[in-house]
């Protein structure tokens, strides 16, 4: 955060200052608090181990959308390559459990399997201490966004143009991470994890840890994006996206204010990429191209954009109609998936948060 | 010396799909403020029509003339009709755009995938395109690269009578330039719009019967080459030809030089780093249209 975007305003009344920010993510108070029972309560017991984990994996598709509610629905930065993010965040949690599970000073398997080198590479070598690779799964994503974002915002290259920029970076990662077969795993990417900082993975309790962290980072996730949404910086953000050159005109830097919302979705996707890696026990590029890249916007575009729970629920529910659908009929999910695209995005911009709202206006007759 | 410039000729080759797959989308792109997803979809139409032509009309050489128009026909039916039951109901929202046309593009792939199969299919080349032709004994030209070279100056030329000499290039120069001001001045501006979008498309379509010449055609062949157009479009900048057609080139020799020097999937990485660097230094595309809007 710089120093133009905490200039001290004169604050205008809080009846006032309401009316730029829609009241839904205000209210969403109770929202959070019936999503923390949910998940801390009613799923582990409901859910058999199995169900679980398979909800601890659309738990961290969650997170990402919660990144990309902040950076596309209040921002207005369409992010088509947030598996980037993810993928940087996973694969640095990936290398530091192979390198864990291989041992002091060994090499992981999938190296000694190609064959292709005989030491090292020195890129892996940090990855060795939990203390560089876990602040690395965040600060990574985040480091990349902000070189990004800070040289594509400060020129003012926006809407399409950057729409179109980042989904080539996600196309540009992941075939560049295809191409280094023996130091990247190549397109098997990284799995066969067998331990987690000394858990024994394939323990059904050790997976039941590991969907509670999820669900606790989740939660975590939504109250900085709710304080964010909440804050003089989150009425800034909408204002930028709703009319750049007026925030402008008023002495702020936009390119600031959407550089912050771009990072720090680039931060939740890292940690949600890193919380995948244990969750699912696989990492690799098709889990980070173009494709899984804009698959995360269809949930947040579903749930509702502008809201703090929408995307979560949009996810979730995407990703669960995937596994449904796909098993017994992938050439249907397609369809419906293509579907959801065009319906939703073209008729229901603001998801199925605003289908109450729209329900309500039409009672009223004010449609 | 030869190797540079055989190297060079497999650029400038890379340049010409680039450049076809790009002429459409610029065209769109400048002319509605959208970016289509599902021109890559439309590509992938145009080289299905030579697969289903070629079990009509058994010599390769007239199916594929004979596709060069039906392609193009298939395409900009395909794109028009996109236009017109979504694109023109979200012209105030251009990002939403993109996303709704990347549905469409999942739909089209799936029916490719139902109506001719997941694996890929294969084309037959004319005779006359499979040979080469040898300047010296390093450096050889292959025809079908020729024969797209030629297919995307043709399609450059094309283009560029229809827009500067023709009353109907006049009219999309005018809405690209203001809007509001050619609406106002009696060019009925939705026609104009259709109609651009036929050739856009239908240019995909052409796009897609060149690269039947060069590999095997599948339901996910327009996602693979989309990208780079996509880059050609924003780094050429819109409303100028030029702008495509020079950065189509620059990128593909790029490419191709840094494909030597080093391998595929690095050249990918810097070649994204060089347009990333270089829309620095022109953040709106080579060459932009000069308007008093703010940027």
């Amino acid at each position: 955060m710089t120093s133009t975007v905490e200039r001290p305003v004169s604050a205008p009344p809080a009846a006032s200052r309401r009316r730029f920010v829609s009241k839904a993510p205000l209210r969403a108070g109770a929202g959070l608090a019936a999503a923390a029972v949910l998940l801390f309560a009613v799923a582990p017991v409901a859910l058999s181990d199995f169900r679980l984990s398979l909800l601890a994996k659309y738990l961290c598709f969650a997170m990402v959308a919660v990144g990309i509610g902040l950076a596309w629905g209040r921002g207005g930065l369409l992010t088509l390559g947030q598996g980037v993010f993810f993928g940087l965040g996973g694969y640095a949690m990936a290398m530091h459990m192979k390198l864990a599970d291989a041992g002091p000073g060994q090499m992981p398997d999938f190296m000694l399997l190609y064959g292709q080198l005989d030491a090292l590479p020195w890129w892996w070598a940090p990855f060795r201490s939990p203390y560089f690779a876990l602040p690395a799964t965040v600060l990574l994503p985040m480091l990349v966004a902000f070189l990004l974002g800070s040289l594509v915002f400060r020129r003012r290259v926006r809407g399409a143009y950057f729409a179109i920029l980042s989904q080539a970076l996600a196309a540009a990662l992941a075939i560049f991470l295809i191409g280094q077969q023996g130091t990247t795993g190549g397109t098997n990417g990284l799995t066969d994890f067998q331990g987690f900082f000394g858990y024994d993975l394939d323990d059904p309790v050790n997976q039941r840890m590991v969907y509670f962290i999820v669900a606790g980072s989740l939660l975590a996730l939504l109250l900085i994006a709710r304080q964010l949404i909440k804050s003089r910086y989150g009425e800034l953000l909408v204002a930028v996206r709703d009319s750049e050159e007026r925030v402008r005109f008023l002495g702020y830097n936009p390119a600031n204010v959407k550089l912050v919302a771009y990072v720090v979705a680039a931060g939740m996707a890292g940690l949600a990429g890193a919380l995948f890696v244990p969750a699912v026990g696989i990492i690799n590029p098709a889990l980070i191209g173009i494709v899984p890249s804009i698959e995360f916007v269809i949930g947040v575009a579903v749930g509702g954009r502008a809201t703090l729970l929408g995307p979560v629920i949009g996810a979730v529910a995407v990703a669960w109609a995937r596994t449904t659908l796909s098993e017994e009929f992938p050439a249907a999910w397609t369809y419906l998936q293509g579907l959801l695209f065009v319906l939703v995005v073209a008729f229901l911009p603001g998801g199925l948060a605003s289908v109450y709202r729209l329900l309500k206006e039409r009672r009223h007759g004010r449609a | 010396m030869t190797v540079i410039v055989s190297q060079l000729f497999t650029g400038v080759s890379i340049g010409a799909v680039l450049l076809l797959i790009a002429l459409g989308l610029s065209l769109t792109f400048g002319q509605m403020g959208v970016i289509n997803m599902a021109h890559g979809e439309f590509i992938m139409a145009g080289a299905y029509t030579v697969y289903v032509l070629q079990k009509v009309i058994t010599g390769a050489g007239w199916s594929l003339l004979i596709a060069l128009p039906i392609a193009f026909a298939v395409a900009g039916a395909m794109g028009v009709l996109l236009e017109f039951l979504l694109i023109r109901r979200l012209y105030a929202r251009p990002l939403d755009t993109l996303l709704v046309t990347w549905g469409v593009s999942l739909i089209l792939q799936q029916a490719a995938r139902d109506i001719f199969g997941a694996p890929n299919v294969q084309t037959r080349a004319p005779d006359a395109l499979t040979g080469n032709i040898r300047i010296t004994d390093d450096l050889v030209l292959s025809n079908n690269r020729l024969f797209i070279l030629a297919l995307a100056a043709l399609a450059v030329v094309a283009l560029t009578v229809v827009l500067r000499f023709t009353s109907l290039g006049r009219r999309i120069r005018a809405v690209v330039q203001n809007r509001d001001l050619a609406a106002v001045s009696g060019i009925p501006t939705g026609r104009v719009d259709r109609l651009t979008f036929f050739i856009g498309s239908g240019l995909a379509g052409v796009a897609g019967v060149a690269l039947t010449l060069l590999g095997p055609i599948g339901p996910t062949m327009g996602t693979n080459v989309i990208i780079d157009a996509f880059l050609v479009v924003v780094a050429g900048g819109i409303g100028h030809l030029k702008g495509s057609v020079i950065v189509a080139f620059a990128l593909g020799t790029l490419q191709s030089l840094i494909e030597y020097s080093t391998t595929v999937s690095v050249a990918k990485v810097l070649v994204f780093v060089a347009i990333v660097a270089f829309l620095q230094w022109r953040p709106q595309g080579l060459f932009t249209l000069r308007t008093r809007s703010m940027a």
